[in-house]
């Protein structure tokens, strides 16, 4: 039992650790290249500098493009959420007529929504419905692309719960809605956060969207102003790109952090106990 | 699509024995009617920012349309001419098994099987070590990516490239030399993320009661995977492949530390589709592509479906 | 109370958006223009985008004012990637949107005309757009740029110039002479292989490969083919696989076969920025591009691979024709030029308004102000041009030397595909295939794009 418990233990740590250089490998650029006067493409001992970051506080879109960004995201992952987690539910215990069919087939449309080929639609469409530089529309666009993938997802996380609970609830005189919150919610709880998660990455990097459908500088997302950091003849100015990078990416994974500490693996746990 | 995992489309059987069936899956009592006014909103929005854009797409397929010039103003009904174009240019088939190798090798091999395996070493802990990988695998996934095609170019320059450094390889060209290699490697890299967060709330679903019992039971690691987790988890094993294969399909993430080169040697579908729409303006010829890519998607789904009831 | 949490996350992103619905609507009676570049402060342009809102606009509010009209405009920055500009001022004009005064590239404005994205100025905006008087103080050769079918669709903002740059410190070392100027091929491939000798790591870089994009074509292909008595168009027929084609592309092989270019650097993603990298690092001999690389690059002020001794150090020629006299329209040197239009949108509500305003940016006053302090380019105007370039020796050389010679790209929509042709010719080419095999698949590809052999001079 020890030998093997140490060998174990060797195997384990040998295997965090590749893992953890091949993640942290390429990352080296960002944690150095906003602390250096002069980055270029190589990774060097930066010269720790505070003027990067000081450049991007003052330069006048960064800093709001972030809210932005949130704004767009939080907003598309709270209505992902919400919508798929009530049609997911639904799909899986009413057998609908169609629905297997219907669900394969939205998810292959929604992959040909995320090409390139269709800007042009979107955006006419965009226009039909008045919803050009407006926040909330290009949510509910970016929405309609993710929901059939959340709701795939979701409906598995559903599949898989014990509907004893559900019976119980119903026995008490709980109404379907009541039951989804209070008892199916918490189930799944794990699933939730992972949708919400991957629905604010999504949001989070998309540039082509939001600079089409938004003009409006002071409400374009982090994703739009990173693309302005470039000179008249396409040059990088890295000393902005990669200082803003890191401001970009920090708050999501805090988030991450945040949401996984919180309700990604508690729940479960609890009710075993 | 768990549905049929948990219980593959019977018509026949359900008929039969309809009212017990229905009532223990509608355990909330939901009925068909308000199942249905669950559905709408979600519904709705699919229909109108999904459904219709995406025919239009199919319809442009079937169009010259161009985004300036003479076609368009008045884009003109071409038919299967832009199919047929595509299949007779040797460089949309090199195209295509590119992107062969980069689903299989990225995303069915890359990051399922690695996200699977980070989610696995880490289920029980907690603490700074888990925060820590996690933290930097999603890292790896939410950066935008303008930010990232300048990390890898770091990463794998030829002349001050950190890998070279490391590998006391001066002067090697990996993107030049290996460029699929290294897209596949740097996709896997990039889209880990996803499959990890997936197969740890699946693995999080796994009763621990069953694992218990397992391991009082003298199973070893590799039994409890084979016996009780990949039962449990199989649904979402499969979705994750189909999800990840359909996005990896369309990702022109590639086109960031390639630009699909050199001269072509890493232009998958996706890139190509983003040259030919967004640089060359060909919109209708880059629809049809993008439909191109949704057949393949198609059979691609059929194919996974099939793997799934062959293995009940 | 986890449904509360959720219910104010929504308020809160609820919140974040009605304060962004519809904004723009017209208040109190006055004129409201739009006016939109692809700049934006603190980015791409940062520059032209302050001039823009800081010194444009209250001027142009101010005289108006004066003359009793109640006009105000608005900026809209941009300051992204040129195609991606492109496709949204696509969008918005094919849709009936877009700013009041827009900025195009010179070389969309056949395909936007076409497509009826734009119109042409008398039409849309009356006989003021034809009597403006900076007309006057526009060369001909740079009019050119702004029409299409001979008709003005906008004004010129600028235009610009190719030559050779070399490195005046690795010539010393190669025994060449700081004040180089080729007359042939010949001299440059001689030129580089003293410097080859002399252990410079690059001698030459010409750019080629479809990475480098229009790069390639602009500050490679073409300014050899002009060499080389070709041109890309010639009467509404294209060049196919002809002789000077043919030429340029054996240039390509003696300078990649031989050593004297790094093949590898023209298949990067980046190989263009490294390529300004290596330059500014003392590691390139000669190095073909537009005056925007003595501006914007090696520029010791703000460049992006800043050079502090630049005007020590980096020398400059006119490129040679492939022999003396060779060129087009038999010239011993040749240059190739592009350069950006600004117009009125057809869907503009003011055209008048409109057009005032684009003419006002184009004043001398305002070139004056907008290329002061360092900020100096080749302005369309010759009147402008004779008071700010005195101080700037590259753009005054150019402006006296290359510009009365240049070239301009054909402004037609299938352009940008022949383009890429080109560049993956070339790119055959430093892969290894022979330049007349190329030459050939080139012809075959250019068939394709241009509508068969019929519209394709004979070789």
């Amino acid at each position: 039992m020890t030998p093997r418990f140490v060998l174990g233990r060797i195997g384990f740590s040998t295997l965090i650790a590749v893992l953890l250089a091949f993640f942290t490998i390429p990352l080296l650029w960002l944690a150095t290249a906003p602390f250096t006067s002069d980055p270029t493409y190589e990774v060097r001992m930066p010269d720790f500098t505070w003027e990067n970051f000081q450049a991007v506080v003052e330069h006048p879109y960064a800093l709001p493009s972030l809210y932005n960004s949130l704004v767009l995201s939080v907003g598309t992952a709270a209505l992902v959420v919400v919508l798929a987690a009530l049609a997911a539910y639904a799909l899986s215990r009413v057998r609908l007529p169609g629905r297997d069919a219907l669900l394969y087939a939205l998810l292959l449309l929604s992959s040909i929504i995320t090409g390139t080929a269709a800007m042009v639609p979107l955006f006419q469409l965009a226009v039909e419905l008045n919803l050009i530089d407006s926040q909330l529309g290009l949510i509910l666009i970016l929405s309609g692309g993710l929901l059939p993938a959340a709701i795939f997802m979701l409906k598995d996380f559903m599949d898989s719960t014990p509907k004893s609970y559900e019976e119980s609830a119903r026995v008490f005189g709980a109404s379907p809605l009541q039951i989804v919150w209070h008892v199916v919610t918490p189930l799944v709880r794990p699933g939730l956060a992972t949708i919400a998660v991957w629905s604010v990455a999504n949001v989070w990097g998309n540039f082509l969207m939001p600079y089409l459908l938004l003009s409006d500088v002071e409400k374009q997302p982090a994703a739009v102003i990173t693309y302005t950091l470039y000179t008249e003849g396409g040059q990088a100015n890295l000393r902005m790109l990669s200082t803003f990078g890191l401001l970009y990416s920090i708050p999501v994974v805090l988030m991450y952090l945040f949401v996984s500490k919180k309700y990604g693996f508690r729940f479960h746990g609890g009710i075993k106990r | 699509m768990a549905q049929a995992t948990s219980s593959p489309p019977e018509p026949l059987a359900e008929a039969a024995a309809p009212a017990r069936r229905s009532y223990s899956a509608d355990a909330a009592g939901l009925g068909r009617l308000r199942a249905g006014v669950f559905v709408a909103p979600a519904l709705l929005l699919i229909a109108a920012f999904l459904v219709f854009p995406a025919l239009w797409v199919l319809y442009l397929g079937l169009t010259n349309y161009r985004l300036t010039g003479l076609a368009a103003a008045e884009p003109r009904f071409v038919g299967p001419d832009n199919f047929l174009g595509a299949v007779s240019n040797p460089a949309f088939w090199n195209s295509t098994w590119l992107t062969v190798q980069f689903v299989l090798g990225s995303a069915v091999i890359g990051q399922v099987v690695l996200g699977f395996t980070i989610a696995w070493l880490l289920r029980d802990r907690r603490g700074p070590l888990r925060r820590l990988v996690e933290g930097l695998v999603i890292l790896a996934w939410i950066l935008p990516s303008a930010i990232v095609s300048f990390l890898w170019v770091a990463l794998l320059d030829r002349d001050g490239g950190t890998l070279n450094a490391l590998l006391g390889l001066p002067g090697f060209a990996w993107l030049l030399d290996h460029p699929m290699l290294s897209i596949i490697v740097f996709n896997t890299w990039r889209g880990t993320a996803f499959s990890m967060m997936l197969y740890g709330a699946a693995l999080g679903n796994v009763p621990p009661s069953h694992l218990e019992s397992a391991r009082l039971a003298g199973a070893s690691g590799r039994q409890q995977l084979r016996d009780v987790v990949f039962p449990h988890i199989r649904g979402h094993i499969l979705t994750n492949l189909l999800l990840i294969s359909l996005w990896t399909f369309n990702d022109f993430g590639p086109f960031l530390i390639t630009a699909g080169g050199p001269d072509g040697k890493s232009e998958i579908l996706a890139v190509h589709v983003y040259k030919v729409a967004l640089q060359g303006g060909e919109l209708g010829y880059g629809a049809a592509v993008s439909t191109v890519i949704l057949l393949i998607n198609l059979v691609v789904a059929v194919f996974y479906l099939r793997l799934l009831r062959s293995g009940r | 109370m986890a449904l509360r949490k959720v219910a104010a996350v929504l308020a809160v992103a609820g919140l974040g958006l009605t304060g962004c619905g519809q904004s723009s609507g017209d208040g109190g009676g006055g004129i409201e223009l739009t006016i939109t570049q692809n700049a934006i402060a603190g980015g791409k342009n940062a520059v032209a985008a302050k001039h823009i809102a800081e010194w444009v606009i209250p001027k142009f509010v101010e005289a108006q004012k004066a003359k009793g009209k109640d006009v105000s405009v608005k900026f809209i920055p941009s300051g992204v990637d040129d195609e991606q500009y492109k496709t949204k001022l696509s969008l918005d004009l094919k849709s009936g949107k877009g700013a009041d005064v827009i900025d195009i590239d010179g070389i969309w404005a056949g395909e936007f005309a076409e497509a009826g994205y734009i119109k042409p100025l008398a039409e849309l905006v009356g006989p003021e757009a034809d009597s403006w008087d900076g007309w006057a103080q526009i060369p001909e050769a740079v009019q050119g740029l702004a029409t299409y079918d001979g008709k003005r669709y906008a004004l010129p903002i600028g235009t610009d110039g190719r030559v050779l740059y070399f490195n005046k410190t690795l010539f010393a070392k190669a025994g060449l002479p700081a004040d180089w100027q080729p007359k042939s091929w010949q001299e440059i491939v001689e030129a580089g292989d003293k410097l080859k000798s002399a252990g410079v790591p690059v001698p030459i870089q010409i750019n080629a490969g479809t990475a480098m994009g229009e790069a390639t074509t602009m500050q490679g292909v073409l300014p050899l083919l002009a060499g080389a008595g070709g041109e890309v168009q010639k009467d509404g027929k294209w060049t196919g696989a002809s002789q000077p084609l043919k030429d340029v592309l054996g240039l390509y092989q003696q300078i990649y076969g031989a050593g004297l270019g790094d093949p590898k650097l023209q298949q990067e993603a980046k190989g263009r920025d490294k390529s300004f990298q290596q330059f500014a690092e003392g590691k390139i001999g000669i190095l073909m591009e537009g005056d925007y690389f003595w501006r914007g690059v090696v520029n010791p002020k703000d460049g992006v691979a800043p050079m502090a001794d630049r005007d020590q150090t980096v020398g400059y020629a006119m490129i040679p024709a492939k022999e003396p006299g060779a060129g087009i329209r038999g010239q011993d040197f040749v240059s190739m030029s592009g350069g950006a239009l600004r117009t009125v949108n057809p869907n503009s509500k003011h055209p008048k308004e409109a057009f005032e305003l684009l003419a006002f940016t184009l004043s001398s006053e305002a070139l004056k102000e907008e290329t002061k302090d360092g900020n100096v380019r080749i302005t369309p105007r010759a009147d402008v041009n004779k008071e700010i370039l005195a101080g700037e020796p590259l753009l005054t050389y150019i402006s006296e030397k290359a510009l009365p010679l240049t070239a301009y790209r054909p402004p037609v929509a299938v352009y940008p595909q022949v383009s890429v042709a080109l560049q993956e010719a070339s790119a055959a080419v430093v892969g290894g295939t022979a330049p007349d095999q190329a030459a050939a698949d080139y012809q075959k590809k250019l068939e394709g794009i241009v509508g068969g052999a019929g519209n394709i001079i004979a070789p």
